[in-house]
């Protein structure tokens, strides 16, 4: 039992990571229709400056919170200068593009930092919390973190004029045009804020996965599986889904034998198609009616 | 319209425009001869690495073709085609190795196992659109490597270390060695896909499957089934990107697990958007693009190889978003319209 | 009485991709006034309001209080003061009405302002207030529709257009909002623009109107003669 509670609130922490990137992909996708395959990307580049900063001497929340600076910069003028020119072309051209950028920011990120693991400091230290063994610190940490960057948001967009002025570009661009707002100016806030997001998750998970290249692919993977089990058009949808896919797939690798780590992410995935096949808009999603 | 002076610059182009439009009727047999003439002598003017490395380029462009039977032609979205492609090429490597098959029958067993292979996956397919179906799709890509390393399958996989295959030699006693009797094999058998494929898209059934793309509500209320239709086209897909793939083990002699990642799937999406999307030719464009454009992004920057392909991909999409069939449709069209 | 010129717009033609939708209009809104469009389907009302707001390619010249306001953004005409209820009511279905509300003053600041303009939409429209937190896409037709005028008063726009707002509303409903229409126009000095296929609501209401036939003003004047015309009777007014 107490293995199953560890395993359980184990899951809930990197669940909060996979929320994280799940609300990220679904802010975009909320916007502009596509879903960005570079954001684990975004998010790794992000936390390698934060390495950086740290590895110059420069104290840990300070770090934090000048990368999540820098990532909303970098996400904001990524919209502006490449997504711009191919707003309204097809799907195939943005997917490329989605492809392309993650190609130009892996080997980026490579090419200046190397690929040999890096240790990514934790601001939480490494006893545990709560009784022996039930939860670590760090665990305890990311989801304390996590928690409060979800009310923040909540807030935000409930209840400030920007974020309702965001809400309403990405719900009806034309509508909202019509009342004045710079939609374009939405847009890109809205991709600074999921880089930030992004950079977040990046930051949380480091400790624990190490730092590298190529770190955020698979947990990239379970942010779209958290997504589409909460529903693509549900932002509260995509934290429970990630939430969701975190314990799942804690509670899958501890309790069903042959599921090693890398079958994992197939369990992962073999949840994205069934829930895909029975429920196309996931657990909170709406479906999204056609007219003809 | 003001006069303009008339140069020999602008005669030119009228004259190019006036060729075009008198040779358009004909221009598929034009490319043809033209690809005939460059493709048959290869193999005696280049290095026997180069013929290789045009094999496989012709792989994929019948691998990417098999994608734009999807994609391009009825416009279900798919990032999981490496799967059909390792389906095809491990078909074709135990059939080879444990069976003692001759190479040329792998490739239509390899068809048809990858023909009920698509079918199969495209019948839970039909309910996803768009980003979802892309999902799905690309869920299958990631996960055909795991099962490839499955333990209970190893007796037949060879598990992490692969199968390693013989190349077969040339038939007939012919003067030509392996890499070379590959090269015509393979483009005899592309030659025979792609008029397939252009077959099936002019034919009543391609233009069902084009209206499926176009406007699905409107070909079902014409009285499409589009059910049969789509799972249809995913099994052709599927059953030319096998084929593809069995080629492609047996030239490369070398089948893995680790060959057939996600990467291979992005790749021939890659190739799919370059070459252009809905054009049968443009498939050879874009298998063209993605072989070489990463060696040459290497000769760039070794260290940034990565980002430079990216560089040049982000390029190609604000330049030509048709693709490079696209854009000589493009030119053709301008060249028209300049001889009138 | 001749009253200033609001809106100017001469010479207009938009296009939908390569077709050309209007030919050469010529244009004039006066101020304080109500002017109408009338037409057929498809005789290009619903392009000429969208070319107003920058919505659909247009060459031309459009003036707004003599300011050229053609080739700009629709967020920037918006802004100016003109506030425009499109076809289909535009509404944020997905937010509240009181979402709905706040959006049309989001340009603004200052909480008061926005309180008081909250009431006075009340004042003109009572079944928003019953309706403030429930979601916008539950609300009937006539309701949306209310949504749609009191949202474009929010902006405390100059001028108003509007585009076919009897469109799939009940005769009572449409009387209700024509009645409040014009007393927006006399209480809070807004100019009304009004797309109308319902000629005979329109010529009710307004001052002045233009008729529109397949891209081009066919006919222009006082809305009491156009009412009176004999061929404007048969074709569009049933007698």
């Amino acid at each position: 039992m107490e293995l199953f509670l560890h395993q359980v609130l184990a899951g809930i922490a990197t669940g909060g990571i996979y929320a994280c990137m799940a609300l990220a992909i679904v802010m975009i996708y909320q916007a502009i229709d596509h879903l960005n395959f570079a954001q684990g990307e975004m998010a790794m580049f992000s936390t390698f400056i934060a390495w950086q900063l740290i590895q110059w001497e420069v104290p840990y929340w300070a770090a934090f919170f000048i990368t999540l600076a820098v990532s909303f910069a970098g996400g904001y003028l990524i919209e502006r200068i490449i997504m711009k020119p191919i707003h309204n072309a097809p799907i195939l051209s943005h997917v490329a593009l989605f492809i392309a950028l993650f190609a130009v920011i892996n080997s980026l990120a490579g090419f200046i930092w190397e690929y040999q693991i890096k240790s990514f400091p934790s601001p939480f230290g490494t006893h545990s919390v709560l009784g022996e063994g039930l939860i670590s610190a760090h665990d305890a940490g990311m989801t304390g973190v996590t928690v409060t960057l979800l009310v923040f948001l909540f807030l935000f967009f409930r209840y400030t004029r920007i974020g309702l002025a965001m809400r309403a570009a990405a719900a009806n661009p034309e509508s909202a045009r019509l009342v004045g707002i710079r939609v374009e100016w939405m847009l890109a806030l809205g991709w600074g804020m999921a880089a930030s997001i992004g950079a977040v998750a990046g930051m949380l998970i480091a400790p624990v996965v190490f730092l590298e290249p190529n770190m955020m692919a698979s947990i990239l993977l379970y942010g779209f599986a958290g997504a589409v089990v909460g529903g693509l058009t549900s932002p509260g949808g995509a934290v429970i889904g990630g939430v969701l896919v975190g314990i799942i797939e804690n509670l899958a690798g501890t309790f069903i034998p042959y599921v090693g780590s890398e079958l994992k992410l197939s369990i992962a995935l073999a949840l994205i198609v069934f829930v895909l096949t029975v429920k196309p808009s996931g657990l909170f999603g709406r479906s999204v009616v056609h007219r003809v | 319209m003001a006069m303009k002076t008339r140069s020999a610059f602008t005669d030119l182009i009228a004259f190019f425009g006036a060729l075009a439009v008198a040779l358009a009727p004909y221009r598929r047999w034009l490319i043809l001869g033209l690809v005939l003439l460059i493709v048959l002598p290869m193999p005696f003017v280049v290095k026997n690495f180069f013929v290789f490395q045009l094999t496989l380029a012709m792989v994929y462009a019948i691998a990417i073709l098999g994608l734009n039977l999807l994609t391009g032609f009825n416009g279900q979205f798919s990032l999981g085609h490496s799967a059909f492609y390792a389906i095809g090429a491990y078909t074709a490597a135990i059939l080879m190795d444990q069976y003692d098959v001759a190479y040329y029958w792998t490739l239509p067993i390899a068809g048809i196992i990858c023909f009920v292979a698509g079918f199969l996956f495209g019948l839970p397919a039909l309910r996803l659109e768009g980003i979802y179906l892309a999902l799905a799709t690309f869920a299958l890509a990631v996960a055909m490597p795991q099962i490839l390393k499955l333990s209970p399958f190893e007796h037949w996989t060879g598990g992490v270390q692969g199968i390693v295959i013989l190349k077969p030699n040339a038939p007939f006693g012919l003067p030509l060695n392996p890499d070379q009797w590959l090269y015509y094999f393979t483009f005899a058998v592309m030659l025979a896909l792609f008029l397939c494929a252009y077959n099936l898209v002019s034919s009543r059934t391609g233009r069902a499957i084009k209206a499926i793309r176009d406007n699905s509500i409107a070909a079902k209320a014409m009285g499409v089934n589009l059910s049969l239709y789509k799972s249809l086209t995913f099994g052709v897909s599927a059953l030319y990107t096998g084929v593809a793939g069995a080629l492609g083990g047996i030239v490369v002699q070398f089948v893995a697990p680790d060959s057939f990642t996600f990467a291979l799937s992005v790749a021939l999406f890659v190739g799919l958007v370059v070459g252009g999307v809905g054009s049968i030719a443009g498939a050879l464009f874009g298998a063209w693009f993605v072989l070489f454009v990463p060696n040459i992004a290497e000769h760039i920057s070794k260290g940034l190889a990565g980002a430079v392909y990216g560089i040049m991909l982000i390029l190609l999409i604000y330049l030509m978003p048709s693709g490079l069939a696209g854009l000589v449709r493009l030119v053709v069209m301008r060249f028209a319209r300049a001889s009138r | 009485m001749t009253r200033p010129v609001l809106l100017e717009a001469k010479n207009i033609c938009a296009y939908y991709g390569a077709t050309q939708v209007l030919h050469g209009l010529d244009l004039s809104i006066a101020e304080g006034g109500i002017t109408t469009l009338l037409g057929a389907n498809g005789a290009g009302k619903t392009t000429m309001l969208r070319s107003v707001c920058g919505m659909v390619r247009a060459t031309g010249e459009i003036r707004f209080r003599g300011r050229q306001i053609a080739g700009e953004a629709t967020e920037d005409i918006v802004r100016l003061g003109i506030a425009h209820v499109p076809e289909g009511r535009g509404t944020f279905v997905r937010l509240t009405v009181e979402e709905n509300l706040h959006l049309g003053a989001i340009t603004r600041g200052g909480k008061a302002g926005i309180a008081a303009d909250v009431e006075r939409v009340f004042g003109y429209f009572p079944r928003l207030r019953e309706r403030y937190r429930q979601q916008a896409g539950t609300l009937s037709g006539g309701e949306q529709q209310m949504l749609a005028i009191g949202r474009a008063m929010m902006l405390r726009p100059t001028l108003m257009l509007l585009d076919e707002p009897s469109f799939g509303l009940a005769p009572l409903i449409v009387q209700e909002v024509f009645t409040i229409l014009k007393q927006m126009n006399e209480r809070e000095k807004v100019s009304l623009f009004l797309v109308e296929q319902n000629a005979a609501l329109a010529l009710d209401l307004a001052d002045h109107a233009y008729l529109l036939e397949t891209g081009r003003v066919v006919m222009a004047g006082p809305a009491r003669e156009l009412r009176e015309d004999e061929n404007i009777r048969r074709a569009y007014l049933g007698y």
